[in-house]
This record gives C-alpha cells, sequence and structure tokens, in this order.
C-alpha cells in the first residue's frame, strides 16, 4: 500500500490493517511524519512534533502484535492539543508564559491513549490558553486552514483541527470551553465531539474556565470519533467533577443501525437568524431534510434566552479564567521577568508572558468579580445561565436532540476578526450554550459553500453521547461529505 | 453605559497584578467597555427569582479513600520548572526586609 494514501484513511479502516499485520505501525507513524515534514511549512499545526517518541511507542506497538498482544487503539498515531499535559513533552498552551514547561505528568486523557497503545505525534497549536476562535492567538504562530491556507482553521482547537482534515494525525485530543472542539471541527470539514461536562476527566488540561472546560475528540468520521471517546470517557479519582456513571461502547452501538425511525429532532428557531451565512443555512436545512427522510421526525423548539448566550459566556468564562490565572505568577513555574521587588516581578512577568486576548480576558473577568460589579455582572449571568439551562431541559422534554448549524458562518479569512474582539466573540454564537448548560454535543460536516466546509451541529441531553453518535453516523451513511479532503492532500499526493 | 476611565483600568490591572502599557491601557478602555456594554444585555432579565448557576453539576463532597499510592517526586513535581531553586525551595525576591 502506498504511503500517499495511508493518511487518508480513518482510524477504524486502518485497525483491521495493523491488526492483520498487512501494515506495521512503523510503517503508519513514518507516513504521518513525512507528511507533517511536507506540509506543516505550510499548515503550521503543531507547536511541538514528537518524532522519536512516536517511533518508539510505534515499534513497541509492532512488538506487542508480534507477541500477539493487542489494545484498541495499538499503532495509531494521534496528536494532542498543547492544553493538554503529556508526562516529559513540552506543554505550551500557546504561551510565552509556559514556553519551556515541562509536565511532570500526563493527563487522565493522555495516558488513557497510551494504555490503549496510541502514538503520539506531538502537540498542536493554539489560541494562548484555549482563548480565541481563529488560533491567531497562539503566542507562537496561525494555522491555515487546509481548504484555503488564507482562512483560519477556527479555535481554539485549530492546529488540532487542521492537523485531522490535513492528514498529519489520525485524531486528534481538543478542549472545548465555548466551541473550542466543535468550531474547529466545523471550519475543517472534520467531526468534534463535546463530551457531557464530567464525562472525560480534566486531570492535566490546564484550567480555562473551570465549570465549562471538557476534553473531546476530533476525528475524520463519527465512528472513529466513537473509538477514541471510549477510550477517554469514565470516571477519575483525580477529577472530582468527573461523572462516576458507566461509559458505554459506543461504536458498538453505531452499529445497531436503527436509521432514524422514531428520533425526534427538534429544530430551534433562535439558531436560525438573520446574521447566518445564506449558503450555511442551506447546508443545514439540507442535512436536516437528509434526516427526515431517513425517518426522524423534525419539531420546531424555542430555545428563548439564546441571545444571552454569548454575555453570559463572557462574563462567565472570563471570571473563571482571571481566576484561574492568577497562578501564573513566575514563582513556581513558567516565565519570570524580574522586578525590583516580588510585586513588580508579578506585574512584569504577567505583562511579558501573556498576549493581548489573555490580558483581555483577565480584565474582563477580573471586573466582572470585583466589589460594586459583581452582582450586576457575575452573578447576573449566574442566574441567567439557570435560565438558559431551563431552556434546555424544557426543548429536550419535546424532543431527543437539537440540531443547527455549529457556526453562523465558514472560515473566516486570517486577521478578519482580529482587531473587532467582540465580532470574533460572536462567532462562538451557536456553540457556548452547550457549555453553560453542560450538555454534549457534536459537529460533523454537511457541506461546502464556496469550497470551504460548513458543520452541521447536534445537542443532547446530559450523557447523551451514544445517541448523538448514533444519529450522527446514521446522517453519515446517507452522505459523503465526511469522505471529501481538503485540496492540499490532493496536491502533494498528485506530485 | 460610559466608557471605562483610565483610573479604572488600571485599577482592575492592579488588581489582577497584570501590567499594562499605556497604548493598551487605552486600547482596553475602549474594547472592555464595548463588550460590557454588549454584556449589558443581561440586566433585560428578571431574575429575582432564580437560582445562580455556579456548576452544571449537583455541588457535594467528593472524599477519596484513605490510602497511600506512589506519588512524584519533590523534584519532578516541582522543582523541575521553577524559574530559581535554592536549597530545594523556591527563590524569590524579599518579601519582608
Amino acid at each position: 500500500m502506498g504511503t500517499t494514501e495511508l493518511y487518508h484513511l480513518s482510524i477504524h479502516a486502518v485497525l483491521p490493517l495493523l491488526q492483520r499485520r498487512m501494515l506495521s505501525a512503523v510503517e503508519l507513524t513514518r507516513a504521518y511524519l513525512e507528511r507533517i515534514s511536507a506540509l506543516d511549512g505550510q499548515l503550521h499545526t503543531y507547536i511541538t512534533v514528537t518524532a522519536e517518541v512516536a517511533l518508539d511507542q510505534a515499534r513497541q506497538a509492532d512488538e506487542c502484535r508480534a507477541h500477539g498482544e493487542d489494545a484498541p487503539l495499538l499503532g495509531i498515531p494521534l496528536a494532542i492539543k498543547d492544553v493538554i499535559c503529556t508526562r516529559g513533552i513540552k506543554t505550551t498552551c500557546g504561551s510565552r508564559i509556559l514556553e519551556n514547561f515541562m509536565p511532570p505528568y500526563d493527563a487522565t486523557a493522555v495516558a488513557r491513549l497510551r494504555q490503549a497503545g496510541a502514538v503520539l505525534l506531538g502537540k498542536t497549536n493554539t489560541d494562548e490558553f484555549a482563548m480565541g476562535s481563529s488560533t491567531e492567538h497562539s503566542a507562537f504562530f496561525t494555522t491555515a486552514n487546509p481548504w484555503d491556507l488564507t482562512r483560519v482553521p477556527g479555535g481554539s482547537s485549530g492546529g488540532s483541527a487542521a492537523a485531522v482534515a490535513a492528514g498529519l494525525a489520525m485524531g486528534a485530543l481538543g478542549s472545548d470551553t465555548g466551541g473550542s472542539v466543535r468550531q474547529p471541527a466545523a471550519l475543517c470539514g472534520i467531526v468534534g465531539v463535546k463530551p457531557t461536562y464530567g464525562r472525560v476527566s480534566r486531570y492535566g488540561l490546564v484550567a480555562h474556565g473551570s465549570s465549562l472546560d471538557q476534553i473531546g475528540v476530533l476525528t475524520r468520521d463519527v465512528r472513529d470519533a466513537a473509538l477514541l471517546l471510549r477510550i477517554i470517557a469514565g470516571h477519575d479519582p483525580l477529577d472530582a467533577t468527573s461523572l462516576d456513571a458507566p461509559v458505554p461502547d459506543y461504536e458498538r452501538e453505531l452499529q445497531r443501525d436503527e436509521g432514524l425511525r422514531g428520533v425526534k429532532i427538534g429544530v430551534p428557531k433562535e439558531y436560525f437568524i438573520a446574521g447566518i451565512e445564506p449558503g450555511v443555512e442551506t447546508a443545514v436545512r439540507k442535512a436536516l431534510n437528509v434526516m427526515e427522510e431517513a425517518g426522524a421526525t423534525l419539531v420546531e423548539v424555542s430555545l428563548p434566552h439564546t441571545q444571552y448566550g454569548i454575555p453570559i459566556y463572557y462574563l462567565i468564562a472570563t471570571a473563571e479564567a482571571s481566576s484561574n490565572l492568577a497562578r501564573y505568577d513566575g514563582v513556581r513555574y513558567g516565565l519570570r521577568v524580574e522586578g525590583e521587588d516580588m510585586w513588580q516581578t508579578f506585574f512584569r512577568t504577567r505583562a511579558l508572558g501573556f498576549g493581548r486576548e489573555v490580558k483581555r480576558r483577565i480584565m474582563l473577568g477580573t471586573y466582572a468579580l470585583s466589589a460594586g460589579y459583581y452582582d450586576a455582572y457575575y452573578l447576573k449571568a449566574q442566574k441567567a445561565r439557570t435560565l438558559l439551562r431551563q431552556d434546555f431541559e424544557r426543548a429536550l422534554q419535546q424532543v431527543d436532540v437539537l440540531a443547527c448549524p455549529t457556526t453562523p458562518g465558514v472560515a473566516f479569512r486570517i486577521g478578519q476578526k482580529l482587531d473587532d474582539p467582540l465580532q470574533m466573540y460572536l462567532s462562538d454564537v451557536f456553540t457556548v450554550s452547550l457549555n453553560l448548560v453542560g450538555m454534549c454535543g457534536i459537529s460533523l460536516p454537511c457541506g461546502f459553500v464556496d469550497g470551504l466546509p460548513v458543520g452541521l451541529q447536534l445537542m443532547g441531553p446530559p450523557l447523551g453521547e451514544s445517541m448523538l453518535l448514533r444519529i450522527a453516523y446514521a446522517y453519515q451513511q446517507r452522505t459523503d461529505w465526511h469522505l471529501r479532503r481538503p485540496p492540499i492532500s490532493v496536491q502533494v499526493s498528485g506530485g | 453605559m460610559p466608557k471605562l476611565s483610565r483610573q479604572e483600568v488600571e485599577y482592575v490591572a492592579r488588581l489582577a497584578r497584570l501590567g499594562l502599557s499605556d497604548d493598551e491601557i487605552e486600547l482596553l478602555r475602549d474594547q472592555l467597555s464595548a463588550i460590557l456594554e454588549y454584556a449589558s444585555v443581561i440586566n433585560q432579565l428578571d431574575t429575582d427569582d432564580v437560582e445562580p448557576m455556579t456548576n452544571v453539576l449537583p455541588l457535594r463532597n467528593v472524599m477519596r479513600g484513605d490510602q497511600t499510592a506512589p506519588g512524584l517526586t519533590l523534584a519532578e513535581a516541582l522543582l523541575q520548572n521553577a524559574p530559581d531553586v535554592q536549597d530545594d525551595q523556591f527563590r524569590v525576591r524579599a518579601i519582608l526586609e
């Protein structure tokens, strides 16, 4: 088999080849490392490539197989967003302040991937501390969208999304605080899952908004997402907010293929608004028709507090972030810029260590928490969050899942929203609510506008991942959007 | 809502122990004012009888079993990433003379 084809294959297609020894983990890993060497100069998806670690793990995987052993992801090369701790592998969070930070432990999600035999290719680019929607707020560089190099891949898990879309990783971990897995998945034409709050351990995920953060998976198709999610999900004594609920075999549940007969899909009218790009709405409406033809019933529902989602989110997320980022003081780890005294050292370290978006959010969050403004902003936002949750609870009493666009538009141009933070925040309008209510969601490819991918978002109740994946899989069985590959792949395989 | 004053921005920056340049302060006056004005739309909501939500999960204490487990060494866990170390301790500027 030629290596040019390897990076197009999904995980579930490659696993049987590895198991039957038609392909070795070393060959597979080398193909990915070569692909990274060939293309990452244009795409900038990785902050750190761990070629040696990857080849070591691949060799071990091949040895295990030679001894008749197997593991669910034995020999599968994956990428990890650089806000997730990896033991002995630099974890920068896309920030100068952690530019040389070497975690002494693995995040639980990473430990479980290693345990399952996965090969770690490296750490992917992210907006600094996962604060952004484009990767333009990475302290190091901006990742390009593989469908159009002049456009953003989305963010903050933009490095992971672009790497998976362009065949620079078979799948990846991301983190989603307000859409940071689903939005880049949509903009890069791949699948992204934001699990229920507590479904995946947050141990080792560098904290951004602690009541919102979840680790999620980015893959080329739904079945791969099911495969990876089963490995990383589940209770972890190291995360007191992780849910003690059994983890279904998501992949096996897909095979039940009951079509969509009897499934009720809610279409929230507030998610089809004036600001949405016409091509995006058309693609999503067509996807809804496909699901209807497959037996689903479409029901219009209302989430009346949708318009408050962005304000609530940006008050709560920044308040939590300003508190979480207080730990970067130059004392115990990270950058230190010495001043005349201890206080000046704090001010200088944080002035030079943080980029402009992180500073903006620390300021906004500190303001919202400060005496005199706490009640008007932070407490008010927490109460409004309750109303938002009630919207979802009411809607999900009538229907099984909710369906809407993941983003109001396709990938925007690099630089287009950089100087207008409010416009950048508004690009998260369809994703932030899900984090605020703690439920689960998935974005999957459902069409194109002028060669740029469109994402369909499905949102479900707490621990509804199995149902979401089954509906998404049924849609994917009837369409071929997930099989399209960005032109950057075609160029290389052709020459 | 009036634009944030320079003093207000400086006050918040001090609370956050964040050094800002003059240009950054001016830019933040504009940007934070615009964002806060947009966010103040939530004041339209009647939340008199609504409980604030701090977390999506029911609040409860989580206790672990009283068992020992292997952990990281001091050097691994704490000192390898420290900017300045002396005698296995973090070295910082004197706080008290």
